[in-house]
């Protein structure tokens, strides 16, 4: 399925990657900017995009039902669609920048390849959970309402209840509350992933002993990528469920 | 005149054959290190061969030079001490020293230097011991090239591997000490140089300097220690030129500095560190030209410390540059380079046009309640920081760099 | 070809179809009729799969459909309102739709029938709301399967498209093909159709033909039949 939309997309990340080398003229120094921008605009972008693209092609869905396809694999194919071209505009249009600034002699290299990692899971999972808001929601603006909501409790308002529940909590053992509450939150997981690249030295600073086998160890980058493919999942398995049972 | 030539050579004759050769080897006529000590007169030297000498408690009480060859073994089988010299002007050379008793009621050292002037350590391989080289009441001394490897695991039954008690003027130079206590450790000691060492894995601190004043360290890489080192209770310290890495734990450091005052810290590295420097009470340091990398704190400052000098410095990407545990600053920061600094520099002169202010409040937090160090880099926090940015309500509001550098300090 | 039994669903607090029963017997015109909301659209959805019944059986070609899809394989549908993916070409649409379904060259005849050769390199999105039917018809037409549902197929047509869109249906029925009709034109379905099925308030009010409808409310002409069944009910 072809979109002006994802050469946009693709257009912007490209923008955005020649920006920063541009402006940090150090290729490890952009690899940590875009870390954080990713990890807020991904989701942003996945949400908004999804819901967009599922309202417009609601009458070519339509369409398709009304031809010996099974409703899964029109669903299916639509968030595949959308989540992937999404993925590639992000992969090409960050990537080629570096790669001509010289990536693959950079030490960055490892860093940016998480980048991208990362990246491609919050496509996946926010480009589903957009699909779930839309499948659930007739009312365009609503949709879009909600999908907007859903951003910005997940990427902000999320994590100005768990600061406050911790600082709220600090006389107990907050370690294993701290860590559960980063799983339940795809941007906190990918934040966490990005986390164990580049601020080690200061997540050793703490003493839980949680805290250290999560951290110290590959355990702590296993267990975020199960979570993150279980944020996959879930939503998706969702859409199925919601699109067998949806009326059009 | 021709007598006067033949009378010289005579002397230097005669003085040559005063300042004699003994060897020892396990079936020369000598066998043993003590013998040939008790053998030797002052200012002999004495060429220990390849070999096992199992002997401890051996003391050189005269002026001698023990030169080994081919790294002869001297094996202390636990049993105590193993060399120890009271005499002035002696050269230990190439020997291996292992298996030093251990005891919890006297230090026992590989070699202990006690109470003399001049003397030289040098090429020594230690192994299996429990403090290395001691040197106590003593000065001018020098300690070259050593290699000390022990086996510590735990603080309170191991020892130290170079170690420097009420001495003086000792100079200790490209050793290579790992797995003690404290690398190399100072104790009213001063007036000492340390240069070109690699201290490393050490349980406790790669350097530690106790009460000690004007001492000079400079190009030693201190790497992977339960913490770098440790500077305390000390005076007019020269820190230059050395590596602080890869010392990672819950109270690990590249430098501690606590009580000291009037130090210069120039050209150092920190890399990777949990805390680049703990700073705790210092009066009047300058850093100048360091360069702090991918440290979780470059620079935690706790309790009272006045007219401290940043500048010129490089801040990369730590997670932390500063953290301050309370709101009054007396220090200064000025033509740092921030890679956190967003500021731009509309006038291209190289400074930036708005300060940076290296605290943020996310430092405080994380400092009340350390769990919440798990929601570094979220937007939420750069919105909190960002407003403590705008009106700093928990943080200094005198504490800022305004001028901040836009390119990397190069110098 | 076609049995409906029992069938219900309801759309929040909105009851559309409530037990209603209908065979449809093989070959033929039949038109759903029915004021708006009586559960026309609902009821040609619910036998394409679309809308899932709360209720009831539906068996199309003696295979119940419930949770099946390989039966639109018979079904030739014309939605209400083609609006397609606007950045696709003509050509490129129907390419697609043969990849999804099976291979036909039947589109050609269709293409010159309904003159749409000059449209088939253009955008979808820029075509008017009368070509873009005919691009539906012909999608609709190009498979050769046995039953053809047609949702309001003369909306927006040209006169004489619909009358190529007649010749088209008489030749269908010709071939011995089941046509389900909806249309609100009644001169249309009474030209077209066999049969006529009026819905109202989710069930089945009439079931025959044209002239057995004239003949129960006693009305000379097609029309006024229609609306005298709107209007006993309503008063």
């Amino acid at each position: 399925m072809r979109s002006r939309w994802s050469y946009v997309y693709f257009a912007f990340y490209l923008l955005l990657g020649v920006v920063l080398l541009f402006l940090n003229n150090d290729l490890s120094k952009a690899v940590i900017t875009l870390m954080n921008v990713i990890i807020v605009l991904v989701p942003l972008i996945g949400t908004i995009f999804g819901v967009m693209y599922y309202y417009n092609s609601k009458e070519f869905t339509e369409l398709l039902l009304a031809q010996p396809l099974k409703r899964s694999s029109i669903f299916l194919g639509q968030y595949l669609g959308v989540a992937l071209s999404l993925s590639m505009s992000l992969i090409l249009g960050l990537g080629l920048p570096f790669v001509f600034y010289g990536l693959f002699e950079s030490s960055a290299i490892w860093d940016f390849s998480l980048l991208l990692i990362t990246g491609t899971f919050l496509t996946l999972i926010f480009t589903a959970l957009a699909f779930n808001i839309a499948l659930s929601n007739e009312n365009k603006i609503k949709g879009f309402g909600y999908a907007i909501l859903l951003w910005l409790f997940l990427a902000i308002i999320y994590d100005g209840l768990f600061l406050m529940t911790l600082v709220m909590f600090d006389d107990y053992p907050l370690d294993k509350l701290s860590l559960i509450g980063t799983m339940l939150n795809p941007i906190d997981l990918s934040r966490t992933l990005i986390l164990l690249k580049l601020d080690i030295s200061a997540l050793l600073g703490y003493t839980g002993a949680v805290f250290k086998q999560f951290f110290g160890t590959n355990f702590g980058l296993i267990v975020s990528f199960i979570m993150l493919t279980i944020w996959i999942i879930l939503p998706v398995l969702r859409i199925l469920f919601k699109a067998k049972k949806k009326d059009f | 005149m021709k007598n006067i030539i033949s009378f010289l050579v005579v002397v230097f004759i005669s003085n040559a054959a005063i300042s004699q050769a003994l060897e020892v080897c396990s079936d020369c006529e000598i066998s043993t290190l003590k013998e040939a000590i008790r053998q030797a007169k002052d200012f002999d030297t004495i060429i220990v061969k390849k070999g096992t000498y199992k002997e401890y408690d051996v003391i050189i009480n005269k002026p001698l030079t023990i030169i080994g060859e081919d790294y002869p073994v001297i094996d202390g089988e636990f049993k105590g001490e193993i060399i120890t010299v009271i005499s002035d002007n002696v050269t230990l050379d190439g020997l291996f020293i292992k298996n030093v008793g251990t005891s919890y009621t006297e230090d026992y050292a590989a070699v202990r230097v006690r109470e003399s002037k001049n003397f030289v350590i040098q090429n020594l391989v230690l192994e299996k011991l429990f403090f290395g080289i001691y040197i106590e009441k003593s000065r001018d001394g020098k300690v070259f090239h050593n290699k000390i490897i022990g086996d510590a695991v735990e603080e309170y039954n191991s020892g130290n591997g170079i170690q420097l008690w009420y001495s003086k003027n000792i100079q200790i130079e490209h050793n290579f000490i790992q797995h003690v206590r404290d690398g190399i450790y100072l104790e009213f000691s001063d007036g000492c140089t340390i240069k070109n060492n690699v201290s490393a894995l050490n349980v406790r601190y790669g350097l530690h300097f106790m009460f000690s004043n004007d001492d000079i360290y400079e190009d030693n890489t201190f790497e992977n220690n339960g913490a770098g080192v440790a500077v305390m209770f000390s005076k007019r310290i020269k820190m230059y030129n050395n590596i602080f890495k890869e010392n990672w734990g819950t109270a690990s450091y590249g430098l501690l500095l606590k009580e000291i005052n009037d130090a210069e810290i120039v050209g150092n590295t920190f890399a990777d560190n949990t805390i680049g420097i703990n700073v705790e009470g210092t009066n009047r340091i300058n850093y100048k030209h360091n360069t702090f990398k991918n440290n979780g704190w470059a620079i935690k400052v706790k309790g009272a410390c006045y007219k401290n000098i940043f500048t010129e410095n490089n801040f990369l990407y730590n997670s932390f540059d500063i953290a301050y545990n309370s709101k009054v600053n007396d220090n200064e920061f000025n033509r740092n380079y921030w890679s956190n600094y967003t500021g731009y520099d509309l006038d291209k002169d190289g400074v930036g046009d708005v300060p940076y202010r290296p605290v943020k409040l996310f430092s405080y937090i994380v400092n009340r309640t350390p769990e919440t160090i798990i929601l570094l880099r979220s937007m939420f926090i750069d919105i909190i920081d960002f407003s403590e940015k705008v009106s700093p309500i928990f943080t200094p509001d005198n504490l800022l760099d305004d001028h901040p550098q836009i390119k990397k300090i190069l110098w | 070809m076609v049995i409906i039994e029992d069938l219900h669903k309801r759309f929040g607090k909105n009851q559309v179809l409530s037990g209603l029963d209908l065979t449809i017997s093989e070959g033929g015109v039949f038109a759903v009729l029915g004021p708006n909301g009586s559960g026309k659209t609902t009821l040609i959805k619910s036998v394409l799969g679309m809308v899932i019944p709360d209720k009831g059986t539906i068996t199309v070609l003696g295979e119940n459909i419930k949770k099946k899809s390989d039966y639109r394989h018979k079904i030739d549908y014309l939605p209400q309102i083609a609006n397609f993916p606007s950045n696709l070409k003509v050509k490129e649409l129907i390419k697609m739709i043969k990849d999804l379904r099976a291979f036909t060259n039947a589109e050609d005849q269709l293409i010159e029938l309904f003159r749409l050769e000059p449209f088939l390199d253009k955008k979808l999105g820029n075509l008017s709301g009368g070509t873009k039917q005919k691009v539906n018809l012909v999608l609709t037409f190009m498979f050769d399967s046995p039953l053809i549902i047609l949702d309001e197929p003369t909306s927006g047509l040209d006169p004489i498209s619909l009358i190529r869109l007649k010749d088209l249906i008489q030749k269908e029925k010709a071939k011995g093909k089941t046509i389900l009709i909806t249309s609100h034109i009644m001169s249309f379905v009474e030209e077209v159709s066999d049969e006529i099925v009026f819905l109202l308030e989710g069930k089945i009010y009439f079931k025959g033909t044209i002239s057995e409808l004239k003949n129960k409310t006693n009305q000379p002409d097609f029309e006024h039949a229609i609306a005298s069944i709107l209007i006993d009910n309503h008063a």
